[in-house]
């Protein structure tokens, strides 16, 4: 398997033309929204031929018991992600700047609600 | 010699309790394993919806078909979790549906028994999904992020169907003395299938060592077998249903309920083909696939035509 980069998945479409007549619809990533005021967040992915019967197919499959509020679908091939083996380079520039966090100053005792 | 060392961090990391990801670095046994088991896991739910859409039409009361109707529909989703994890491992879905519908996939073999009367549909949600529940809880701890992640969304869900089936079977055993029969008839027939669904004996299972190395497995399928048993008795207990195996007893020693042998023959013909309804069951996914054609390639072309417009 190659490793694949800045992509979330495979090409979908890839073996299209050889499924025996059967065609695979892209794969869309799914992300939902629990309540007003939260987060969207990952729930899965899905096959659809469009972004309408996406939306549909993500109600049916990740929200049968009232999970989501919003829901938001996009294509995979859309996706652009970091890769685990630049994560060293790419993330490491924070790792050293304590001073973007408050523990970092010295304040004088006593002083409240600062 | 670079493939060993990553080898080494890999298993650090699982070491570690750390979750592995679609693009990290794992060794090709790991993905092969996982596809595997993932796509069988996908199969057995996707089939798995045969044996009890049979009783849907036939359900006693608007009550139960509502929710048998609502767990079938569960399970096509739990299928279609588990075929999207499988897809973070670089197989197409349509590559591992074919391989269900001509035959060289998998799937539990406890679906290749018939379903002969309504208490075979409690007697399923409660023992079938018991054991199912037993292993996906184990499941949803494994290494692989989008595996465990779709099992923590299937046993959520699963709750229900044990529930459902059990209350069924609580029913039927206060009912009617012709429906004792008929729940008592039932657990019968599935009271056995239902143990080999955890697998092979340990000492029988090549795969397991490797799994349980890399927590793809957190336990033996002899360990939630076990499980699954000292759950299952107190609450056949309750029901007044009795298990057939009489050499079923608590060892005050170990804790646990000893149960009698298995019957390996008959699960190794079964996942062989030659089960009840192993060539039934397979007939109707390749009927309901190529039925489905026409809304796909529907769908499709009005994708295509609203695209172009």
């Amino acid at each position: 398997m190659p490793q694949r980069k800045g992509q979330l998945k495979g090409s979908p479409m890839s073996k299209d033309q050889n499924h025996q007549g059967d065609s695979q619809w892209p794969i869309w990533e799914v992300f939902v929204q629990a309540k007003t005021g939260a987060p969207h967040e990952h729930a899965g992915s899905l096959h659809a031929p469009d972004a309408e019967i996406a939306l549909q197919n993500a109600r049916d499959v990740y929200s049968r018991r009232s999970e989501a509020v919003n829901i938001w679908v996009v294509e995979s091939k859309n996706i652009t992600a970091t890769t685990p083996e630049d994560n060293p380079t790419f993330f490491e520039p924070a790792a050293d700047k304590i001073y973007r966090h408050p523990q970092f100053y010295k304040i004088p005792r006593g002083v409240k609600n600062l | 010699m670079e493939d060993e060392s990553k080898l080494r961090a890999f298993e650090a990391r699982i070491e570690a309790g750390e979750k592995i990801e679609p693009k990290d670095w794992m060794p090709e046994r790991y993905r092969k394993q996982l596809i595997r088991m993932i796509s069988q896991h996908a199969h057995s739910e996707i089939v798995g919806m045969l044996p009890e859409g049979n009783w849907i039409t036939r359900a006693p009361s608007l009550r139960r078909k509502m929710g048998l109707l609502a767990k079938v529909q569960d399970e096509a989703g739990h299928g279609l979790y588990l075929y999207c994890s499988a897809e973070t491992l670089g197989v197409d879905r349509s590559e591992v549906v074919d391989q269900l519908l001509y035959g060289t996939a998998k799937y539990s073999s406890i679906f290749n028994y018939p379903t002969l009367t309504w208490a075979d549909i409690g007697t399923i949600g409660w023992l079938v999904d018991g054991a199912a529940i037993v292993n996906q809880t184990m499941l949803a701890k494994c290494s692989y992020g989008p595996y465990s992640r779709a099992n923590i969304r299937i046993c959520k869900e699963e709750n229900f169907h044990k529930k459902q089936g059990y209350e069924i079977v609580a029913t039927m055993a206060k009912g009617t003395p012709e429906q004792k029969r008929m729940v008592q008839d039932a657990v019968n027939r599935w009271w056995w299938p239902s143990l080999t669904m955890f697998g092979p004996p340990d000492k029988d299972s090549p795969n397991s060592a490797e799994l349980m190395k890399w927590q793809v497995k957190l336990q033996s399928n002899d360990e939630l077998r076990q499980r699954f048993v000292n759950l299952t008795v107190p609450q056949a207990s309750v029901v007044g249903v009795a298990l057939p195996d009489p050499d079923l007893k608590y060892n005050s020693k170990t804790g646990n309920w000893d149960f009698g042998a298995l019957n390996w023959d008959e699960f190794f013909a079964v996942i062989k083909g030659n089960g009840p309804c192993n060539r039934q069951r397979m007939r109707a996914r390749r009927i309901a696939h190529e039925n489905g054609k026409w809304v796909r390639d529907a769908a499709g072309a009005y994708a295509a035509k609203k695209r172009a417009a």
